[in-house]
């Protein structure tokens, strides 16, 4: 697992920086980035966030839909530089 | 349907009708010659021709002249939308389509752009529907384009609404009636539709044929090079015996829907009751109320499932389904119309009933569907997640 977070750069939100840890799904496809988020979510405790990272085109929609679903709560995403997307994730339940 | 036991995908396209068929076989030996010539077989080719389109006509409540037939739904598509965008185009430039319509549309709108014009899209809500007032027109609009109902979640839209919204600042609409014309009534004046586009295959008509329909008085010039042909709207020799089937199956199922619709609405209710139950984790897509939406289509998504996957499990078991999940298109993207409703797009089905259907079909999908996701989420390990 990646945990370098290369998207630096001064208008970059702080929230960022307390995610636990980054999922890297990157280089996977529909359904897996999800999967990957369902299984990992249940190790950071309640009211705690997670990056997800994704350049399956699907994960823009499935990851809203899922924290939908799960009752999970969509914090923000930001593109990432070499390409894909982060999502912040936070547990709720 | 060949030996697909459950053919559930009649979106797509619909069996021939039977009618249809007939209709076919004896304008082949009927209709072959030149409507355009003067003798005898070229006037038989003509009188079956004007026929057909006084048929159609008749069914959407238009004049026959302002009726053209096209080789496909999409180049009747193309035509009314860029064909009434050229007569405008001192107006403004400004082409104005939903988020969800049919790809041949936004293909159209893109070209026009790529033309130097302009592209607005009205967005839709979770069911997959415009807000009227989403369709007011900026200043520079030449022409609005909206289906009558969609062809992947069902969903009927206000399409009266926005006519009427569009009228008072003059503005032309093309109404995309492709997935509703012989499933639910289809009636140009009361849609308040200045052109109209539908495709015959899409109700059982053979495929090569679409409708164009451009009311009388509508500027409307052709965007490609024209010929005497339809009326100048379509050029190249008619497909006159195709032309003659798509009467034949528009006519039959102008009959048979009355009765049909009620019966394919029973299905689709019967899996939106049941797929909840039997499938753990599913979303059932499109407007709960019935009266909102088309009888004979269903389109849900099972998360942590492989789209791909679920259809090939579905086709091993004889049921034809399609889906709008990314790993099922040839882009690898997700469809645009789940994008723009906001609906999980893993695991993506639309299920489509036709005249042939039947309760075994329905049967056949509730046994094999639970079991077929049950085994990918195992594969997949998700148990539990």
């Amino acid at each position: 697992m990646r945990t370098d977070d290369t998207a630096g750069g001064s208008d970059r939100d702080t929230r960022w920086d307390a995610a636990k840890f980054i999922v890297d799904a990157r280089g996977r496809r529909c359904p897996l980035p999800i999967i990957e988020l369902a299984r990992r979510i249940g190790e950071i405790d309640l009211g705690a966030t997670l990056a997800l990272w994704a350049d399956d085109p699907a994960a823009d929609l499935d990851v809203p839909a899922w924290c939908r679903m799960r009752s999970q709560e969509l914090v923000m995403t930001r593109a990432l530089p070499m390409g894909g997307t982060a999502y912040l994730v936070r547990r709720l339940t | 349907m060949g030996n697909v036991p459950a053919y559930l995908d009649h979106a797509s396209t619909a069996v021939l009708h039977p009618t249809a068929r007939e209709a076919l076989l004896a304008a082949i030996d009927d209709g072959w010659a030149d409507p355009a010539r003067l003798y005898r077989d070229a006037r038989r080719a003509r009188m079956l021709l004007d026929a057909s389109r006084e048929t159609v006509a008749g069914v959407l409540g238009a004049r026959p002249d302002e009726v053209s037939f096209t080789s496909s739904g999409t180049q009747a598509a193309q035509l009314a939308l860029l064909g009434a965008a050229r007569a405008r185009r001192r107006s403004g430039t400004r082409i104005l389509v939903s988020a969800v319509e049919h790809s041949c549309i936004l293909h159209a709108a893109e070209w026009h752009e790529n033309a130097g014009g302009l592209v607005s899209t009205v967005g839709v809500d979770r069911f997959g529907r415009v807000d009227p007032v989403g369709f007011a027109p900026p200043p520079d609009t030449a022409v609005a384009s909206l289906q009558h109902a969609n062809h992947e979640v069902a969903t009927i839209q206000p399409v009266a609404a926005v006519a009427d919204l569009l009228r008072a600042a003059g503005v032309p609409l093309h109404v995309d009636a492709a997935m509703s014309l012989g499933r639910i009534p289809v009636d140009v004046t009361a849609l308040g539709a200045d052109l109209l586009s539908a495709s015959a295959h899409k109700f059982g008509g053979p495929a090569g044929v679409g409708i164009l329909v451009v009311r009388t008085g509508r500027r409307w010039v052709n965007p490609l090079p024209a010929d005497e042909r339809e009326g100048g709207r379509v050029a190249g020799f008619p497909n006159v015996a195709g032309i003659v089937a798509t009467a034949a199956a528009l006519h039959a199922r102008t009959a048979e829907i009355t009765a049909e619709a009620p019966r394919l609405a029973g299905y689709v209710d019967r899996l939106r009751t049941r797929l909840p139950r039997l499938v753990p984790d599913v979303e059932v897509l499109g407007d709960p109320d019935p009266a909102g939406r088309l009888p004979h289509l269903l389109t849900f998504s099972c998360l942590y499932v492989d789209g791909e996957s679920l259809l090939h499990e579905l086709d091993r078991a004889g049921i034809a389904v399609s889906s709008g999940s990314s790993c099922t298109s040839d882009t690898l993207t997700p469809s645009h119309v789940l994008a723009a409703m906001g609906a999980l797009t893993q695991g993506n089905i639309r299920v489509s009933f036709g005249r042939e259907s039947d309760t075994a079909d329905v049967d056949a999908l509730l046994t094999v569907l639970p079991d077929a996701v049950a085994r990918i989420r195992e594969r997949a390990g998700v148990a539990g997640l």
